[in-house]
């Protein structure tokens, strides 16, 4: 038998959720889960989370983006089918390239926003039909939520949230 | 925390909650509709309907349909195509350019304004398609592999820039107001009983794609919310640029012109403030979001419209001038002939509700005022179609050859598509009004206690 204990403390207002969380990451309780109804500023680094790279992935999905568009182009208007409109022959790409920015800087756009999209629903287990596991229906309303999972003594944590302002302390036993 | 001066008007009135803000935001799909919107929803369906009715017709006769003839051989449906982009384009900038630029009013209407971007630019979409005549073989515009013998598209061409850039709009845009709409489909998700109604839990379970609102979600939330930001303000510039250089890399007087790429953003810019403050003018008292779309909103974006006014009216000026500075007698007759030959009513309607109108906000009371930017938006509408009917119309009806000079006069079906299509329009936005968070609740939550009234009066 294990003696786990997941602890939810609920409270009504973001400042009193992250002056919280300061107090209880300083006495070195590890919080499992902050859900709130809305992004909270300065909750990321209070709870110590990395940085997200999601601009980084977007970033190189725009390189692919430019770079596959460039092959395409090169493919269909150099060597598949060369043709000379306008008295502007397509024998090579460099001298042609003015022409092909706008669609080259569209297939970056392209790619870099659907393909980063995509990254951040899968990241998140975002898809249709996936279930929440908030524990707490009015975290997308108006109430935030800690939770923090712990072994043997529960009461002390029980107190640090009270003292530090949660308006409502439930338990759980795993 | 967000912190701001304290002599800035709230953005919030009433004493709201953030259970009030839910509340108030799940009221219209969680309620019934009422009679004004069942009424306006019956009359747009009609229209859309007849609309849809003389788009069929077209595509069983053939573009013999409409009113062209040999020199007017673009007319309405190019016309209509640039109109509804160019309304598209406010949304884009109030979502993205003006997160950008860190401006909190945008959080009140940006959703709607997204929405309007999304179907504005689906009701465009359709003139291409059907002026095509062959509506089933649209996949021609895409560069894809084909048996007749590498058939390819022509990517030197402005016409095949529109396609992606449109396209690659449309999509982004919905993928940007898709990835907002998620916590806010939970909220609702989450506010609805199984028990009272299964189907719309389920429903909203299904669209909000599991969200729970963990710290790491939102905070990759954020930056992705940026990132798209980033993305979509180049896109914006640039597909209405593309639309313009359809016109402007021909060798027709009159839009052979190298101003044509930001006089078309900003006269796209200018249409799409028009029509957001049509819809939110509407919408606030239909669907009861007084407290949030306020007179401060509106202010703003009359600011703005009285700016890109300005603008247009001053790239007109340009237009002018340069016409008469270039010693090219063609130009110049081209521009003569907007003002004062046979469509020179149509340059007036232009002239004075893009020119003129705008001027009438540096008055306070008439920017202040529900009524007048009501009037007023309707004007800019107005205008703005007549811009561009100015720029193609009167561009082709006098061309090379005096004898094949002619007039352009619209069918019954050019009538019936255009209408339609505004029909379309207000069918889906109506549609949206009733089953979407109308107002992107998550992020107007993050402003309330800067923002809103009773935290001001507090301070």
């Amino acid at each position: 038998m294990s003696s786990k204990t997941t602890i939810y403390g609920i409270f009504d207002d973001e400042e009193i959720l992250l002056s919280s969380v300061k107090e209880i990451r300083a006495k070195e309780i590890e919080i499992k889960e902050v859900y709130s109804p809305f992004p909270v500023h300065g909750l990321d680094k209070a709870l110590g989370l990395k940085e997200t790279r999601m601009a980084i992935t977007a970033f190189i999905y725009g390189c692919i983006g430019i770079s596959l568009a460039a092959l395409m182009i090169y493919n269909i208007m150099i060597v598949d089918w060369p043709q000379n409109i306008g008295g502007k022959p397509n024998f090579s790409f460099y001298h042609n390239v003015p022409s092909f920015v706008p669609i080259l800087f569209e297939c970056t756009v392209l790619f870099a926003a659907h393909l980063m999209s995509i990254t951040y629903l899968i990241r998140c287990g975002l898809y249709p039909g996936g279930k929440s596991d908030s524990p707490d229906v009015r975290t997308t309303d108006d109430k935030f939520l800690m939770e923090i999972e712990i072994e043997g003594d529960v009461s002390s944590v029980k107190d640090i949230l009270k003292q530090t302002g949660a308006s409502e302390i439930n338990e759980k036993q795993a | 925390m967000h912190k701001e001066s304290e002599i800035r008007d709230p953005l919030i009135l009433g004493n709201k909650t953030y259970h009030d803000i839910s509340r108030d935001i799940s009221r219209p799909v969680e309620g019934k509709a009422n009679k004004y919107w069942w009424i306006l929803f019956s009359l747009s369906a009609a229209l859309m309907l007849w609309g849809f009715a003389c788009m069929a017709y077209t595509i069983g006769t053939g573009i013999g349909a409409w009113g062209l003839n040999k020199t007017v051989n673009w007319a309405w449906d190019i016309t209509n195509f640039v109109w509804w982009i160019g309304i598209g384009h406010a949304g884009t900038l109030i979502s993205a350019v003006l997160l950008l630029f860190r401006q909190k009013w945008r959080m009140s209407i940006n959703r709607s304004a997204e929405a309007m971007t999304i179907f504005g630019v689906a009701q465009a979409a359709l003139f291409p398609l059907i002026h095509m005549g062959r509506p089933w073989l649209a996949y021609y515009v895409f560069p894809i592999p084909n048996q007749f013998g590498s058939l390819w598209v022509n990517f030197n061409s402005p016409l095949l820039w529109d396609v992606f850039a449109i396209s690659t709009y449309f999509s982004v845009s919905v993928v940007f107001w898709y990835i907002g709409l998620i916590p806010d489909f939970a909220m609702i998700r989450d506010r609805m009983s199984s028990k009272v109604a299964p189907m719309k839990k389920q429903l909203y379970s299904l669209l909000s794609f599991g969200w729970s609102g963990k710290a790491k979600h939102w905070q990759r939330f954020e930056e992705v919310s940026l990132v798209l930001a980033g993305l979509a303000t180049p896109l914006v510039f640039s597909v209405h640029s593309i639309v313009s250089m359809d016109f402007a890399t021909s060798v027709i007087p009159g839009w052979h012109t190298t101003i044509f790429p930001p006089y078309f953003v900003l006269g796209a810019l200018f249409s799409g403030f028009a029509m957001v403050e049509t819809l939110l003018i509407i919408m606030r008292k239909v669907v009861s979001l007084e407290s949030y779309i306020t007179i401060k909103h509106i202010e703003y974006m009359n600011v703005i419209i009285l700016l890109t006014g300005s603008l247009v009216g001053t790239a007109y000026i340009t237009e002018l001038f340069m016409s008469w500075y270039s010693g090219v007698e063609f130009e110049q007759y081209a521009f003569l002939n907007r003002a004062t030959g046979p469509y020179w009513w149509a340059y007036a309607i232009m002239m004075t509700c893009n020119v003129l109108t705008p001027q009438l906000y540096w008055i306070g009371a008439i920017r202040k005022s529900f009524v007048w930017t009501f009037v007023l938006s309707i004007f800019v509408n107005i205008g703005m179609w007549f811009e561009r009917f100015v720029i193609i119309v009167t561009s082709l009806h006098r061309d090379y050859l005096p004898s094949a000079w002619t007039m352009f006069s619209p069918s019954f079906i050019d009538i019936g598509i255009f209408l339609g299509t505004i029909g379309f329009f207000f069918t889906l936005f109506l549609l949206y009004s009733r089953t979407f968070p109308v107002i992107a609740q998550a992020e107007l939550k993050t402003i309330l206690k800067s923002s809103g009234s009773e935290y001001k009066n507090k301070k």
